[in-house]
């Protein structure tokens, strides 16, 4: 179980991992996700089902290296096994016949927005992709994104491939020019989110987004999670992680977010001297 | 073997009568000095030596009519094992208590027994009663270190197979009994370790996990199967697992946190309690970053509540290394639901008490950690339905602590996920309790037992293994009739 089958280089700090979880594999809907531990010491980290194959048994995950158990994942491979795997997580995601949805991908959140944006085509609506990142090589699934909408239409911050500028950018073009958007899903930084409901907010066109707060169980039991929706507390991993984006407090979730910052700069620092330190001592050997 | 005994001293005391018995004062259970327990997350006492034991034991005045096993909710022989223990036969002892309670080394830590079986002891009516939860807690802890641990005999296979959710106390208890009597057991578990509370909540410094974990191992030897990282209502209903077992006990507890719903409370370095000690107990985060959750450094930390895991919460951020540690509670400690011992422990560990004290708002930094909690003070007023006064606000009496941490430990839920998903469970709306029959521990579902916290919402570890055991009883009657009356409900 939780063997690592594959995992594929996507791009400078993004892995794509193919995991055999045979249960969660015929189980998981589009938005939901599974919280996996790599080792005896290892803490619970959420990650979005990319996608899945049923018949196959295994799930896929897309993961930005961003600090110590991201990074030690990216070193794992195939052959390797995770500890632990528990999922599928959270509710699924409501998907309705809209007309036509904006999907809203930035940069890692193009991963989770991909079997959204899968569902969405399926139940009948017209698809259009944004996908943003800061350059070219941070735009992943970029061919997968492009088989499961109707339209695709890609920013970078830098220019370096799309058009320059920010997905709230290609929003409002797409809103200038008069095209009629029922819905817009939204996964990716917090700001970006933030950004795109204020936007939508303007327009009135309903937005749902995809909230990543740290979580620990994902099943209710802490509360870890909780995020302010429209002046209540809700528990994202059992109530989420999708929510109504007018109604959730960004700026509450980015300070809890940030939290434990510091402490996850020393892990992060402790576990490359133990590595290097790890290395040194194989290079010696040898 | 442990060392041995002092045979002529057992002898003299065996033969004490009923009045020199009396004499003989409370054995005292050695502990770690409070200086030393506050920066180790070690067990706190040491438990009795055998001889303190043997010497505790004689006390028992072996009664006609032991009102002790009035007080335990499983009702343990306990004059019968309390007399091996007199008798230096540990052995004997041990297997005495088994015949009622499978997790002796985990009751004799954990229970309230003041309010149980020491209670009811007669000797507690002039003066100290018999240790019987310390006493309990030695024998298992004599049978860990020294005796042989027998795995229970398993009767020939029914051939059915039954289903536990949850591996609290209440399901691991319902599975020993239900594997005992040869069904085949599968327990399916959220988390990725056994115990519940037993694991994530109570910390190692109450019980140590490897005698959780000692448990275990043995009820795997016994052949029940645990499926970990398993959420019922998640990655399969409680129908579908209906679909392949013959019946199903649904023990998943109450682990909902509880919030007070105060301006400020998502500030960050604001916790449930359940949040701070998973990651403390659970996921070891006082040993970050060896290992890798973290949780916040805190030099002056607010806990909110006065319960049994409030003083857990209390102890445990003192040995994180916590300068200033508040309790606040808002009657005064007489009302105090946590138990005597863990009260004086938390005080000589330097927890400051403040009573009559209730949090109205928390107030943050620019970064959005958790600086202030605004104070009101109370004060008694009449009782209300619990016999006990109630507190009411002194008007205009807001004050601030200053604080970077705070810690809600006014209570939980019961878990809402499997009666969530679950249709034709009937749910307590008031309590969110599965409502169930306390003699049968059937729910309305037919085939669906319940037990332990999710049924009576949060109470104590020996309850849920009083239910446990129960609905094991309960289950076989079923599995054998097939016979589903409905019954009345609570
Ligand atoms: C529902 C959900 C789905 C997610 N899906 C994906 C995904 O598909 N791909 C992906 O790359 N990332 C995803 N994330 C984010 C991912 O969980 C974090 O990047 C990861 O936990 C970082 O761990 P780290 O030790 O590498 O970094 P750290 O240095 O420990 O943390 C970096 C940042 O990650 C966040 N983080 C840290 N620990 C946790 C935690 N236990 N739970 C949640 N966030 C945490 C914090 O904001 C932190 O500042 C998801 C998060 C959530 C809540
Ligand atoms: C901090 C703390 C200290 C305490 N101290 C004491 C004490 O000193 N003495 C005492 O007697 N009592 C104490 N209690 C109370 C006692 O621990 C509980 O009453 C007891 O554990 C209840 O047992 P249970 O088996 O019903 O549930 P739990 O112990 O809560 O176990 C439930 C289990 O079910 C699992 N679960 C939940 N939902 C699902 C699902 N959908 N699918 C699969 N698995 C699921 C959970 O992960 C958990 O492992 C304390 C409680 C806490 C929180
Ligand atoms: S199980 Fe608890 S109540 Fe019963 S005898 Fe032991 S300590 Fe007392
Ligand atoms: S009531 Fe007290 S003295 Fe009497 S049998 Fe029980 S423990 Fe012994
Ligand atoms: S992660 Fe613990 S309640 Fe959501």
């Amino acid at each position: 179980m939780n063997e690592i089958l594959r995992n594929v280089v996507l791009s400078e700090s993004v892995n794509q991992y193919l995991v055999r979880a045979p249960r969660i594999a015929q189980r998981r809907k589009a938005g939901q996700f599974v919280i996996i531990r790599i080792d005896e010491r290892g803490e619970r980290i959420p990650l979005t089902i990319a996608d899945a194959d049923p018949a196959q048994g295994t799930i896929t995950l897309v993961v930005q290296s961003v600090g110590k158990s991201t990074c030690q994942m990216s070193e794992l491979n195939a052959g390797d096994t995770l500890l632990d795997v528990v999922g599928p997580l959270g509710a699924v995601t409501p998907i309705h016949q809209y007309g036509t949805v904006a999907v809203i991908g930035g940069g890692i959140g193009i991963a989770p927005a991909h079997p959204i944006t899968q569902a969405l085509k399926e139940a009948g609506n017209t698809v259009i992709s944004i996908l943003g990142a800061r350059n070219k090589s941070l735009i992943i699934m970029e061919e997968e994104m492009r088989r499961a909408s109707h339209e695709v239409l890609i920013c970078t911050d830098d220019g370096s491939y799309g058009q320059k500028g920010l997905v709230t950018d290609a929003l409002k073009g797409l809103i200038a020019a008069g095209r009629e958007i029922n819905h817009v899903y939204a996964v990716g930084p917090v700001i970006m989110m933030k950004f795109v409901s204020k936007l939508t907010k303007e327009h009135n066109v309903p937005t749902t987004v995809s909230l990543n707060p740290v979580m620990v169980d994902g099943t209710g039991m802490c509360g870890g999670c909780r995020v302010s929706v429209g002046g209540k507390t809700l528990f994202a991993c059992v109530d989420g992680p999708d929510f109504d984006g007018h109604l959730v407090d960004f700026d509450e979730l980015m300070k809890r977010q940030a939290f434990y910052k510091e402490q996850e700069r020393r892990a992060h620092e402790h576990y490359k001297q133990c590595h290097l330190q790890e290395q040194i001592k194989i290079a010696t050997n040898a | 073997m442990s060392l041995p005994l002092d045979t002529d001293e057992i002898q003299r005391l065996q033969a004490l009568k009923g009045k020199a018995r009396m004499q003989i004062p409370r054995q005292v259970m050695p502990e770690q000095k409070p200086e030393d327990r506050r920066v180790n997350f070690r067990e706190v006492p040491f438990g009795l030596d055998p001889m303190s034991a043997v010497v505790e034991a004689n006390r028992c005045l072996q009664c006609k009519k032991p009102t002790c096993i009035d007080g335990c909710p499983v009702g343990i022989n306990i004059p019968g094992f309390i007399e091996h223990v007199a008798a230096g036969d540990f052995e004997g002892a041990i297997r005495t208590i088994k015949e009622t309670n499978m997790l002796p080394a985990i009751c004799g830590r954990v229970c309230p027994q003041e309010q149980q079986c020491e209670k009811e002891c007669v000797l507690a009516k002039k003066g100290d009663p018999v240790s019987i939860g310390r006493l309990e807690r030695f024998a298992a802890d004599w049978e860990r270190t020294f005796g042989t641990v027998e795995i229970p005999p398993v009767e020939a296979p029914t051939g059915k197979h039954v289903g536990v959710v949850g591996s609290g106390p209440a399901g691991l208890t319902a599975a020993i009994d239900l594997r005992r009597a040869g069904h085949s057991v599968t327990i399916y578990e959220a988390l990725h370790a056994p115990g519940g509370v037993l694991m994530y909540g109570i910390p190692e410094f109450r019980l140590p996990k490897a005698i959780v974990n000692a448990e275990v191992e043995i009820m795997q030897q016994m052949g029940i199967q645990i499926e970990y990282n398993y959420v019922i209502g998640q990655i399969e209903t409680l129908d579908e697992l209906l679909e392949r077992h013959d019946a199903v006990f649904l023990g998943t507890g109450a682990g909902l946190p509880w919030f007070m719903d105060l301006p400020g409370e998502n500030l960050c370095g604001v916790y449930s309690a359940n949040e701070y000690l998973t990651r403390v107990n659970l996921m070891r985060a006082y040993d970050f970053p060896n290992c890798d959750t973290p949780i916040a450094i805190s030099e002056r930390i607010a806990v909110v509540g006065g319960g049994n895991v409030a003083m857990d919460v209390a102890r445990t951020a003192i040995r994180l290394g916590a300068k200033e540690v508040y309790l606040i509670y808002r009657r005064t400690e007489v009302e105090m639901p946590a138990r005597v011992e863990e009260v004086h422990h938390a005080k000589e560990e330097g927890v400051i008490f403040k009573m009559l004290h209730n949090p109205v708002r928390y107030i943050g930094d620019e970064h959005g950690r958790v600086r202030y909690v605004e104070c009101i003070r109370m004060e008694l007023g009449e009782p209300d339905a619990s016999g006990r006064r109630r507190p009411v606000v002194v008007d205009g009496s807001e004050f601030m602590i200053d604080v970077d941490t705070v810690v809600v430990a006014i209570g939980n839920g019961p878990n809402p996920l499997v009666p969530r998903t679950t249709p034709g469970l009937e749910v307590d709306t008031k309590h969110g309790t599965v409502k169930t029959n306390m003699n049968t521990m059937r729910t309305s579902k037919v085939g669906v037992f319940a037990g332990g916290d999710i049924a009576v919402g949060a109470a104590t570890v020996i309850l849920a293994m009083g239910h446990g055991r129960q609905a094991a009883r309960s289950i076989n009657q079923y599995l054998s009739t097939g016979v589903w009356e409905i019954e009345a409900l609570e």
